[in-house]
């Protein structure tokens, strides 16, 4: 931990007019920047909502998904300072989706091979088919 | 950060130094507020790996269910509202704004912004929860429950004997709008300019709760709302064929040999061929009575009015909606969580606690409001957006 807290002292990132290291490092964000994330966020929205009304078959989930993850990478880079933080950050938030990834991936390939459908059911309903 | 290392830091300035280096704001394990701040910061992150981890658990059963039941979650999907979803989705996207903004503030020591801005964030925050609520009272007035609690009639969605679901949800938020005013009022005359300064903005967040509920009822009332009805209609008229068994066995102008047949089927209702045998015994009646005109379309099984039959029922609907409530409704613990801390964070934005050395709190509040935000990025699209 000590090593890489002092290799990002020394790239500290505005280092402006102060004398000692470890004491100017705040990096605001420019306001415009803020502004035009959020409205290209606001924009995907409409896109994801406007898409919903075509059909795209199976690529349905995959669009939805692209969209979302494209708005979440803006939000992750601009909001979250992601884009400025340090890589280490970085990769401790990236490596909670590998194990998100694996996770899923293992457990609805598993289901997919072991049960067809284990919702119980338990309507007491009896569907007369016509009336 | 381990303790050797703190007790090095603090070692290093000495008996006389240690004041002078560390104004108040800067721990003394620390050596510098860059540190300080860069190791929160890392605390803050694995923190919110956990939190993207726990989360994933829900995505998870939401994959298998949705990947086992595709047309459960299309059909029941019809009953989220598309533009409140899309409405709450801007509310926090604009939160997540103001939230960022406000780090900047606190970087730039702007006090005034700074609390301005966090109180839009508050607000935002209550906004969503009061257009939430409006969303949740109205799915447990039609018996859209988790599985097992799951009561939803097309005949009659709107249950008449139910309570009032949004007032028992408005009433804390009412309270707390009470109890905020009240102590601002008496704050006001005991002049105590901090609380005021406090109470001032807290005001209007405790209040934008019921923007929120206004907002919800007037989309609700909107034309989504009249595509729902004509849903409920169109399921209603079919809900009269979902008659049950002991409706059946109240029929009195049935021959003998299809009552036998009810009765068995009363005793084992999944046997296909029972069914099968009753539908053979009804058309026949059907035709000899001359009513099977009427139910020509009964021929083909791909027919729209199929659909409403496979996902409407109480198991495979209420696991859609115990994963809905479920998913929303820790999101929506989560927003209440981070009201909280922005709550805390609003208070010592007033006392001007922030600087451009330390802004570390604003900046760990805002990390997780970023993240709450992105899960309802995802879960928008996942639950309300299936056609």
């Amino acid at each position: 931990m000590s090593a890489h807290d002092h290799a990002a002292d020394a790239h500290s990132v505005s280092g402006d007019h102060h004398e000692q290291d470890g004491w100017d490092f705040a990096h605001p964000m420019p306001v415009p920047m803020l502004l035009a994330v959020f409205i290209a966020l606001v924009i995907l929205t409409v896109i994801t909502v406007a898409q919903a009304s075509f059909d795209f078959g199976s690529y349905d989930v995959a669009i939805v998904m692209g969209i979302a993850t494209v708005k979440a990478i803006l939000v992750g880079l601009f909001f979250m300072h992601l884009l400025y933080d340090k890589l280490f950050n970085l990769a401790v938030f990236l490596s909670a989706f590998v194990f998100v990834g694996l996770f899923v991936i293992l457990t609805v390939s598993d289901s997919r091979l072991t049960s067809k459908d284990f919702i119980p059911v338990d309507d007491a309903v009896v569907v007369s088919p016509t009336e | 950060m381990s303790t050797f290392e703190a007790d090095s830091a603090t070692d290093s300035h000495g008996a006389h130094g240690h004041d002078h280096d560390h104004p108040k704001f800067l721990a003394h394990h620390f050596e510098t507020p860059e540190q300080q701040y860069d190791s929160g910061k890392l605390g803050t992150w694995v923190f919110l790996v956990t939190e993207v981890l726990f989360f994933s658990g829900m995505f998870c059963a939401y994959a298998i269910f949705r990947m086992l039941r595709p047309e459960v979650f299309e059909g029941c999907s019809q009953f989220l509202n598309t533009k409140l979803g899309a409405i709450n989705t801007g509310v926090l996207l604009f939160s997540s704004l103001t939230m960022a903004w406000a780090v900047r503030c606190a970087q730039t020591e702007e006090y005034r912004k700074l609390t301005a801005m966090l109180a839009s964030t508050l607000s935002c925050a209550m906004i969503f929860l009061g257009v939430k609520a409006i969303e949740y009272s109205h799915k447990w007035e039609m018996g859209l429950l988790p599985a097992g609690m799951f009561s939803y009639d097309p005949a009659h969605p709107h249950h008449a004997d139910s309570p009032n679901y949004l007032v028992w949800i408005c009433l804390p938020f009412a309270l707390a709008l009470v109890g905020v005013v009240v102590w601002l009022i008496s704050a006001a005359l005991q002049g105590n300019k901090f609380q005021v300064a406090c109470l001032k903005p807290l005001t209007v967040v405790a209040f934008s709760f019921f923007i929120g509920v206004g907002l919800g009822t007037f989309l609700e009332s909107g034309d989504s709302g009249e595509t729902h009805a004509t849903t409920h209609h169109e399921s209603g008229e079919h809900a009269l064929e979902l008659a049950s068994t002991s409706s059946l066995l109240g029929r009195e102008d049935r021959g003998a040999t299809e009552f036998g047949v009810i009765e068995r089927l009363a005793g084992d209702a999944t046997n296909s061929g029972l069914k099968n045998e009753l539908e053979a015994l009804e058309a026949q009646a059907e035709i000899a009575s001359g009513s099977a005109i009427l139910n020509d379309s009964a021929d083909s099984d791909a027919t729209i009015q199929k659909a409403p039959r496979d996902f409407l029922t109480p198991s495979r609907a209420g696991v859609f909606f115990s994963i809905y409530y479920c998913m929303t409704g820790i999101h929506a613990i989560h927003i209440l969580a981070g009201i909280g801390v922005l709550v805390w964070l609003l208070v010592r934005s007033v006392r001007q606690d922030f600087n451009r050395q330390y802004f570390g709190p604003v900046d760990y509040v805002g990390l997780y409001w970023h993240l709450v935000d992105l899960i309802w990025i995802y879960l928008f699209p996942l639950l309300y957006l299936i056609r």
